[in-house]
């Protein structure tokens, strides 16, 4: 009963979703208050009815209600309660169904608290979100119903894939579709603009929190994933340019440019047709990732059970959200007329430098994913291209950034003065020398880019905050008068310089991971030990054990450091019977310096195990870093100017009523 | 400066930064992209034996042996009217075993030996290899009935 | 109207159409993409000859699967997902098709029960002790299934159980297709 109470929510759902998808908008061209107004109960009802629905699928779960075949096919009586509910999003279906519950959370957010948007922007940002609604409705209904029984119900179910048992990534998917749909909040805002005809400072700030919101949950999503990879796939990697982590990395991309080019929307009101072409591009590559990762055309270790004909929907889908917008981009955007003057040396000129670096690393990480799809549909033979052709791509292309975004804000809007903000910069710049020679120097000579990495690492973390540094008089003032102009300063700017300097983290955690990895590989037998970076692993057996869903073999090691021992680690090679699978846990021991990572390998037939260990300099400042760079995110969305809302568009000749182009 | 210098500007970095992108993923699909072949392509074509390249095939029957190492794995790797020899260090992925398909990705060596850094097995939880079934029954897990 | 405004659109639209090339390159009956090429499809069957489950008389040679469309089944008793998708063989047998089986590294009376309890849709068995044959014929795992033409070549290879909607939408399609 439950269940059909379910579907029939998702029925109303699409229903609600149809009234905010035609009223507003057809309200808005004509200007009939009455069918703006529309759209705020629909997007109250339509968050509802999906709210129900997801509570219903919640229900067949936590139950385990075996009539319900996505739950016969991803759950089990023994599975651990927190995989039961993270089994609801952990399938194709239930995803989706996430993936709309989140849709309409945003709208319902614009429709309680877009008080302070002129009535038909509002109207039109939620009209086009409900003609996105519509289609993704559609396409749970027709093509992915999460209520489907099965008659009869078998007894017990298929269980859940054991790689996705895992704490860090059942509360993977929900960060990454909060990042994704959020964006969408972006796209509306700028379809609604198109229609308007009208893009202002005022836009901007009603758009960028909206933005901001997403990129910071994308980003916390992108580093879940990449962090449940490193440890629990056992290849002691965390990033490997896999089809389905750049499809989650490509609107990262995109939306980082949207974030820094609504500043000079925002500023200067000017790239306003880049900004709102950005934004139609970031929510596109979100929808392309599901479109991806969703119908089969690439494939991955991560991706869900596949099927062509929902690739076909997804793929109407994308063609008439992003088609449809991208038309009227072509008619519309002409009619943006840009704003504000600058000289290329301003925080403008270093913000279309990052937005045009960063859209040639989007493009070049497109090029990668899609090139062996394309050559593949003209029948040019089989390839992969991996990480090798991102490192040398993708790396050169994003280093100025690096260098870049420390300059940025120091620079004046407007026109800046290059030689003075870098008198303002020259601690970091000579901290930074200092590490790169000290690194090269110690490194014997050979090391040219690691150096410089650690280098460039420096110069972010002490660059972002030492103008802050001087902004707040350190080391000039009282301690006290201190934290007053501390607290005093824009939010913003306090969000802007944990962002940079989490991505200075994070550059040192890549750059000496990846330069001085020791890897060693061998057979062991009880007893031994092996040297691995100034440590000593001694392998002290196996034993097999049970747990709650599956059986295990746990190797036990002891590492040690000279006679101290550091730390016991316990590697285990899993089997879940309900799902027939394996799994390799590895055993991780970190300093926040340096993991050491041990895997246990096979059998061999004289009695000794093969065994892997890693040890990994700085490899835990990478996700450190990123989760600096989402805190920077969180710190500017508390920011005064985006908590209490723009203000009204200042009073001026409003747009002329234009017609719907769509 | 005018809007139109600005755009100018704005243009000419664009261009630069476009070219260096296009001469990078040039020179990258030059020297990264990794080719998929068969054992028969090995075997029938001159393929050049510097670059890397992909192998997949099914995992010849009792063809796995481990050198006195124990952590050098050879392996025969088929697709039916060829086999290329494999040798791989390592540890071998959860679902490689033999008679099921499997993708390498190395480099070949003069010898006509395939040196793989790489061995990727499909994963997939409805497949059932026979060694598996058999540790089931052993555990008791599964009888062998419904 | 500038280039610039029409660019994003005209890119759009190649790539748009670039999937749906290739969405339909990997449809029903399509290439799949995600298996290695099989060199066995539209090429002549291997030449093989099985005996019979101890028990039974039948067997299965090269020259019985001539003369008629037919799916060929590999399966095995220890394997759980040839139960899942064995009452979608019985259903295809009771339809009028012809299916044959391969039994794969099994022992003889675990199969014989197998197929009491669930049914036996297949016109001859063979069995595989050694598992030569299913390395001839490619097999990567268990269950798998080869749709094969009136002539005896493959023209489709299903990896894994066959789940109703494989059934619905490609399986039975092919073989009303090659049985015409």
């Amino acid at each position: 009963m439950i269940p059909e109470i379910g579907h029939f929510a998702i029925a109303l759902a699409l229903v609600m979703a149809l009234v905010q998808g035609i009223a507003p908008l057809v309200g808005a061209a004509r200007g009939n208050a009455t069918w703006m107004e529309l759209a705020r109960p629909a997007a109250r009802g339509q968050f509802l009815f999906t709210a129900l629905a997801f509570a219903c699928l919640t229900q067949a779960f936590v139950t385990s209600d075996f009539s319900v075949a996505v739950v016969a096919s991803n759950s089990h009586t023994l599975k651990p309660m927190l995989y039961k509910v993270a089994g609801v999003w952990g399938n194709h279906e239930g995803s989706m169904l996430m993936w709309v519950l989140i849709l309409t959370i945003f709208g319902l957010m614009v429709a309680e608290f877009g008080h302070n948007l002129p009535p038909s922007l509002r109207a039109r940002v939620l009209g086009v979100h409900g003609l996105i609604a519509i289609g993704f409705f559609a396409f749970i209904l027709f093509t992915s119903n999460p209520f489907d029984r099965l008659d009869p119900a078998p007894l017990q179910g298929q269980g859940l894939n054991p790689l996705l048992q895992d704490p860090g990534l059942a509360f993977h998917p929900p960060f990454l579709y909060l990042g994704y749909v959020g964006f969408s909040m972006a796209f509306s805002f700028a379809v609604a603009a198109l229609i308007e005809g009208r893009v202002d400072p005022a836009w901007a700030r009603w758009v960028r929190p909206w933005t901001l919101a997403a990129w910071c949950a994308l980003t916390v999503g992108i580093s879940l994933g990449s962090w449940w990879a490193y440890y629990e796939l056992g290849w002691g990697g965390w990033w490997f340019w896999d089809p389905v982590e750049n499809a989650s990395f490509m609107p990262w991309l995109a939306g980082t440019a949207l974030l820094h080019s609504s500043i000079v929307v925002e500023k200067r009101d000017a790239l306003k047709s880049w900004t709102v072409l950005l934004a139609i591009v970031t929510f596109a590559l979100s929808i392309l990732g599901t479109f991806l990762v969703r119908s089969g055309v690439l494939t991955s270790v991560h991706a869900f059970a596949t099927d062509p004909s929902r690739g076909v929907f997804i793929l109407v889908l994308l063609v008439m959200i992003v088609g449809g917008a991208l038309t009227l981009y072509m008619i519309r955007a002409p009619q943006l007329k840009g704003g504000g003057l600058f000289s290329p040396i301003s925080r403008e000129g270093a913000l279309v430098l990052n937005n045009l670096l960063l859209a040639t690393a989007t493009a070049v990480v497109f090029l990668g994913t899609l090139y062996p799809l394309a050559l593949d549909a003209v029948g040019g033979g089989k390839v992969s291209v991996g990480a090798p052709f991102f490192t040398a791509t993708f790396v050169p292309i994003m280093s100025p950034i690096l260098i870049a975004c420390v300059i940025g804000p120091v620079l004046g809007w407007k026109r800046g003065d290059l030689g003075a903000a870098l008198k303002r910069l020259r601690i970091a710049l000579l901290i930074a020398v200092a590490i790169v020679l000290v690194t090269w120097y110690a490194a014997s000579g050979n090391q040219v880019f690691s150096a410089l990495g650690l280098g460039v690492a420096a110069w972010l973390i002490i660059g972002s905050f030492i103008d802050l540094a001087g902004r707040i008089g350190f080391f000039r003032v009282s301690p006290m008068e201190m934290v007053r102009r501390a607290v005093n300063l824009p939010r913003s700017a306090w969000g802007t310089a944990f962002a940079h300097a989490g991505l200075g983290i994070f550059v040192a955690g890549v750059t000496a991971s990846s330069s001085w990895q020791t890897e060693q590989v061998q057979l062991m037998r009880t007893g031994d030990t092996v040297p691995l970076a100034g440590y000593s692993v001694t392998f002290e057996g196996v034993k097999e054990l049970k747990g709650p869903n599956y059986e295990a073999i746990r190797g036990s090691f002891t590492v040690r450091q000279g006679d101290r021992v550091i730390a016991r680690l316990s590697p285990e090679k899993r089997f879940y019977p309900a799902e027939k699978s394996q799994t390799t846990e590895a055993a991780i021991h970190t300093t926040w310096l340096a993991d050491i990572y041990t895997v246990l390998g096979d059998k061999d037939k004289s009695g000794g195990w093969s065994t892997r260990f890693y040890h990994n300099p700085l490899v835990p400042w990478i996700w450190a870093g990123v989760m600096v760079m989402a805190l920077g995110g969180g710190i500017s969305l508390t920011d005064r100017r985006l908590r209490v809302g723009a203000p009204r568009r200042a009073a001026g000749p409003s747009a002329p009523p234009v017609p719907t182009g769509a | 400066m005018t809007r139109k210098r600005r755009r100018l500007y704005i243009v000419l970095l664009g261009m630069l930064i476009l070219g260096v992108a296009t001469a990078l993923v040039l020179t990258a699909f030059e020297d990264s992209i990794v080719f998929f072949h068969s054992p028969t392509d090995i075997a029938t074509k001159d393929l050049p034996k510097d670059r890397r390249f992909r192998v997949g095939g099914v995992v010849v029957a009792d063809s796995i042996k481990r050198d006195t190492d124990g952590v050098t794995i050879r392996f025969g790797l088929t697709d039916l009217a060829n086999t290329v020899a494999v040798t791989y260090r390592g540890v071998l992925p959860d679902l490689f075993r033999e008679g099921q398909g499997a993708v390498v990705e190395g480099k070949l060596g003069a010898d006509g030996v395939f040196r793989a850094d790489e061995v990727l097995a499909k994963h997939d939880e409805t497949y059932m290899p026979k060694e598996v079934a058999d540790a089931l029954k052993k555990s008791g897990q599964w009888k062998g009935k419904p | 109207m500038r280039l610039s405004f029409v660019l994003p659109i005209v890119f759009f639209a190649s790539l748009a159409a670039l999937f749906g090339v290739y969405l339909y390159q990997i449809g029903p009956g399509g290439k799949d993409i995600k298996q290695i090429p099989s060199v066995l499809i539209d090429k002549e069957l291997p030449a093989f000859k099985l005996p019979p489950i101890v028990g039974r008389k039948d067997g299965l040679n090269t020259a019985d699967l001539k003369g008629k469309a037919a799916l060929v089944n590999v399966f095995a008793s220890w394997c759980p997902p040839c139960r899942t998708e064995h009452p979608g063989l019985m259903l295809l047998a009771k339809e009028g098709f012809t299916l044959y089986g391969i039994n794969y590294k099994d022992k003889p009376e675990d199969a014989l029960e197998f197929l009491a309890t669930l049914g036996d849709p297949f016109k001859r068995i063979g069995a595989d002790l050694k598992g030569r044959a299913a390395i001839e014929w490619g097999v990567y795992g268990y269950p798998e299934s080869f749709i094969i033409d009136r002539s005896g070549r493959i023209r489709y290879k299903h990896i894994g159980p066959i789940m109703p909607r494989d059934l619905e939408m490609t399986i039975r399609p092919l073989l009303e297709k090659f049985s015409k």
